[in-house]
């Protein structure tokens, strides 16, 4: 599913192609934009943007809004800035995403590998279990994290994004895997080789690609998650699109829209930055999440 | 001899059972924690349960069975028909201005563009972000005290008015705007491998034929998207039915209840109001509705490659 170049048949005229690259021009600026918006007020003294100044560059430039979005602003009830929650993110990430991918692995190659009766409608109900509004298990849920006393933490959130997490890395492996060749599998299987043998010297060693693209798509999916942080850590232990939303929605004082777009910059960079260094696989995982070929 | 021999058994035996030993527990987690919790919010949808967890001081259950008077209660409720409401205006724009652009901008990326790799991955980067910056972003690019209309207003033209996300009649279309921001790039990209996958030598000889551009693209190209249509459909139908956290970045349903969908309508009874059985009631019928969109495409997409 990758996207490459090739010829078109298509021949276009001079003056319709100066209309196509300012079109395509005039889109791009319309996704720079927010961007830029974000960027440019993150690094202007507050007086500059409310005093109709935002699309202009700072006359003043300062990153004093970035360090008081990192560590002294009013997040909530306490001044902690943003960085608890950043590491909160982190701590709730790592985790999450090496479990659900090696979860992902397995499940791959078991349904493509070691086929049983009913595999694919079990697959098919793994993979519904991506699409479901969240909202449908937000009550047991609750109800199951207080019940199991980590109601409120970073190790409830961990569980809660393996678990709606598993059905895309599922995917991503299975579909990897199908195109495997078996007759691989079954010659080592010959040759006396186990379950977890074959999965570890044959299946594992090539599957690079599909590994950073799962790792890759949760990563981005689980930093970005709202609504299961809203629900289950809203406080101390809430993770960065918590606490921004908390820092941009607080009633308190002068809004400070400066340190609201530096903590925007902040929530946003580890997977901007990812999106940067492996853009490629990112698309790849999008493509094949919605169709599924 | 034979001890060897059973011993061999039991260890083929024990590889037979392995495959599905290692996929069970994440099989027992989809079971308990996605579909058990569904049997137990539709439970709850039949109840009259207000409070977490749902059992008094003692131990009895606070709750009655009220059947299904809870969905009676829930399309009753102005608040849940506006919720509706604006999820119709919401989807259905959001949808297919998301479409048109996607296929717009991959029809002309796919004119041999110089700068394509440049230009793609302007396009597809909101993808990457959290609905939560986008709507910090937004609220306060069309902030009337401070974004467009103010800059406007330094520019000169001193009577532009641009209220829109403080506006009843109008902050709806202010989410729409984010929401194609930020998914649209992603479309373009499902159109544009589509294109890409379209066999050249059928346009070749429609071309000798006489055909012209747009026919090519009319007749032959586009009918050939049907795929990539359906998929952006989809996608797209399920994201917006999900819509939560960009309604709350950028106006927490407001202003009054003109931006609240089916999603924030949930959030609040349910947390805000402690309306457990409303509340599950609204999630029950977000999950039909996406089940009903979702259920006969993976049906069809799993059943073809087999």
């Amino acid at each position: 599913m990758a996207i490459s170049s090739q010829d078109t048949a298509i021949r276009t005229g001079r003056i319709t192609r100066t209309f196509i690259y300012l079109v395509l021009m005039l889109f791009a600026l319309f996704y720079m934009l927010p961007l830029y918006v974000m960027v440019v007020n993150s690094l202007k003294p507050l007086s500059e943007i409310t005093g109709g100044g935002m699309m202009a560059l700072p006359q003043v430039w300062t990153i004093e809004p970035w360090l008081k979005a990192w560590s002294t602003a009013q997040v909530g009830v306490q001044a902690t800035g943003l960085k608890p929650y950043f590491l909160n993110s982190i701590l709730m990430v790592v985790p999450a995403v090496a479990i659900s991918t090696m979860l992902g692995a397995l499940n791959g190659y078991v349904l493509t590998k070691w086929r049983f009766k009913g595999d694919t409608l079990l697959f098919g109900f793994m993979l519904f279990a991506c699409f479901i509004p969240f909202q449908i298990v937000l009550i047991p849920m609750a109800m199951v994290l207080g019940k199991l006393g980590i109601s409120g933490t970073t190790a409830g959130l961990v569980l809660v994004h393996v678990v709606y997490g598993i059905g895309f890395t599922t995917l991503y492996f299975r579909n990897y895997y199908t195109v495997f060749p078996t007759e691989l599998v079954r010659a080592a299987q010959i040759d006396g080789a186990g379950f977890f043998q074959i999965f570890w010297r044959i299946l594992l060693p090539s599957s690079g690609p599909i590994a950073v693209v799962s790792v890759i798509w949760q990563f981005t999916n689980i930093w970005n998650d709202f609504i299961f942080g809203a629900s289950f850590a809203s406080g101390n232990g809430a993770p960065m699109t918590v606490a921004l939303n908390n820092l941009v929605q607080s009633s308190t004082g002068v809004k400070e829209f400066n340190i609201h777009f530096a903590g925007a910059i902040l929530a946003a960079f580890p997977t901007l930055l990812v999106y940067i260094v492996a853009g490629r696989y990112f698309v790849r995982g999008l493509m094949a999440g919605s169709v599924k070929g | 001899m034979t001890i060897a021999q059973s011993g061999m058994d039991s260890r083929t035996r024990l590889q037979g059972w392995l495959p599905k030993l290692v996929l069970s527990p994440s099989v027992a987690m989809v079971f308990v924690f996605v579909y058990g919790f569904i049997l137990f919010t539709v439970y709850v949808s039949f109840t009259d349960s207000r409070i977490l967890p749902f059992v008094g001081k003692s131990g009895e259950p606070a709750f009655d069975l009220i059947g299904l008077s809870n969905y009676q209660k829930l399309f009753k409720l102005s608040h849940w028909e506006i919720a509706l409401t604006n999820m119709g205006v919401f989807a259905g724009l959001y949808i297919i201005i998301c479409t048109v652009i996607g296929l717009f901008l991959a029809i002309l990326l796919d004119q041999k563009i110089r700068g394509e790799g440049v230009l793609r991955p302007l396009y597809l980067y909101p993808m990457a972000l959290s609905f939560i910056v986008t709507g910090t972003a937004w609220k306060w690019f069309l902030d009337p005290g401070i974004g467009v209309e103010s800059i406007i207003h330094t520019w000169g033209w001193e009577s532009f008015s641009f209220d829109w996300i403080k506006n009843r009649d109008f902050a709806i279309y202010t989410i729409v705007m984010a929401a194609v921001w930020q998914t649209s790039g992603f479309v373009m990209a499902m159109f544009l491998a589509g294109l890409r996958g379209i066999d050249n030598e059928m346009l070749k000889a429609a071309q000798i034929d006489g055909a012209s551009n747009w026919n090519l693209y009319r007749r032959i190209i586009i009918p050939q998207l049907r795929p990539a249509f359906l998929s952006a459909f989809v996608i797209l139908a399920h994201l917006a039915i999900k819509t939560f956290d960009l309604v709350i970045a950028m106006t927490s349903g407001g202003p009054g209840r003109a931006t609240e969908l089916p999603a924030t309508f949930m959030y609040s009874y349910t947390f805000g109001r402690n309306q457990m059985g409303i509340g599950s009631s609204s999630a029950v019928i977000m999950l039909m509705t996406i089940a009903a969109i979702m259920v006969p495409y993976l049906y069809s997409e799993l059943r073809e490659r087999k």
